[in-house]
């Protein structure tokens, strides 16, 4: 079935659908330009063969080092016709920015906003773009991977405390 | 109990040694009163609560230590039990819930990610709950067995007896808060 979708896709988006191959577990992957992907969900979503209609997780990757560091991944799931199938996009750290797919699942809304917040990817046309589980006031992105792993930023100031290993010390030397 | 059974002088002479012996007399009473009396509110935010429940239900029984009732407002309680990790986003919401606690008041932190983060040592986790309030008795284990929390139950009353209780306790000031307005008013 999935090898049919792709199959699908690449005779639609020629250039725009690339590099497909069979991931872990079977389902097919294919890597999509970064300006498409909306489109291309759309299309997924709509087209009466596909019947994409659910989008049970969009994550992303940080491959720091490499050319494209970050990469947005869309695991889409067909309940009508049956069948998944998984979408990759590279992000470039230059050019943070994926059009969002919030118009065609709803339910993609705090996906994206788990993806800014852990990331620092920004969804354009994503109608709240706030934060989804750090707070306000935090600083950076956590899940990056020059994040600092300790890089706490307490809101309430804390008390010094004993440290039955070093001794006493200041609360924010850890 | 050693403690309860301290001399106090029948006849005294001095006004000094009748007042001492009258505060001797009353901080044992009210200790006694209060340890067995722990209403506690349970600050429960993760896998530890599955354990609290266990401990507070008939088979283990909080009830035989006087500490029953879950009171689901700090205001009525003087035992704070945290029970799971504490975040950083939350750190604030426990030190309000610590502060509308009428004195004299104690802190459990119950499971080892309320007493140090446990495993949790990354960019979200208090290190602890003493970073942020005072702990009055620390109990191990990821969950603690109930038969821990019993010991840790019963180290908290041997704490609330041995210690001094006046009939107006003095408050214990916080340090001030980040806007400079001090601290519980």
């Amino acid at each position: 079935m999935s090898k049919a979708v792709i199959d699908a896709l690449v005779a639609r988006f020629p250039g725009v659908v690339t590099d497909a191959y069979e991931g872990v577990g079977g389902d097919d992957c294919a890597f999509v330009a970064k300006d498409r992907i909306a489109e291309v969900c759309r299309f997924l979503r709509d087209d009466p063969n596909l019947r994409f209609n659910m989008a049970p997780y969009v994550t992303a990757v940080d491959y720091l080092g490499q050319e494209a560091r970050f990469e947005v991944v869309y695991n889409l799931l067909s309940t009508a016709a049956g069948g998944r199938i998984r979408l990759r996009v590279k992000v470039p750290e230059q050019d943070c920015v994926v059009p969002s797919v919030t118009s065609v699942w709803r339910g993609a809304d705090w996906f994206e906003r788990y993806c800014f917040d852990m990331y620092g990817i920004r969804f354009t046309g994503h109608p709240d773009l706030r934060r989804l589980l750090m707070y306000d006031e935090f600083v950076g992105h956590p899940l990056r991977k020059d994040y600092p792993l300790r890089g706490r930023q307490p809101l309430v100031p804390e008390r010094e405390v004993e440290d039955v290993f070093r001794g006493p010390g200041p609360a924010t030397r850890d | 109990m050693a403690s309860e059974i301290e001399i106090v002088p029948a006849i005294a002479t001095r006004r000094e040694d009748a007042v001492s012996g009258l505060k001797g007399l009353i901080s044992k009473g009210l200790g006694w009163a209060r340890k067995y009396s722990l209403f506690q509110y349970p600050f429960v935010t993760a896998c530890c609560g599955m354990e609290y429940m266990t401990v507070a239900a008939s088979r283990y029984d909080l009830d035989r230590f006087g500490a029953a009732l879950p009171r689901f407002s700090p205001r009525q309680a003087d035992l704070l039990m945290v029970v799971g990790t504490v975040n950083c986003k939350q750190a604030p919401i426990l030190r309000r819930i610590y502060e509308q606690m009428a004195d004299p008041k104690w802190v459990v932190a119950f499971g080892v990610c309320a007493s140090s983060g446990g495993f949790y040592d990354n960019y979200a986790t208090v290190q602890g709950i003493d970073r942020i309030i005072p702990v009055d008795v620390y109990i191990p284990g990821c969950p603690p067995r109930p038969e821990q929390v019993l010991d840790g139950i019963m180290l908290l009353q041997q704490r609330i007896q041995d210690q001094a209780h006046h009939l107006t306790e003095a408050r214990q000031p916080l340090p001030p808060l980040p806007g400079g307005e001090p601290a519980g008013g």
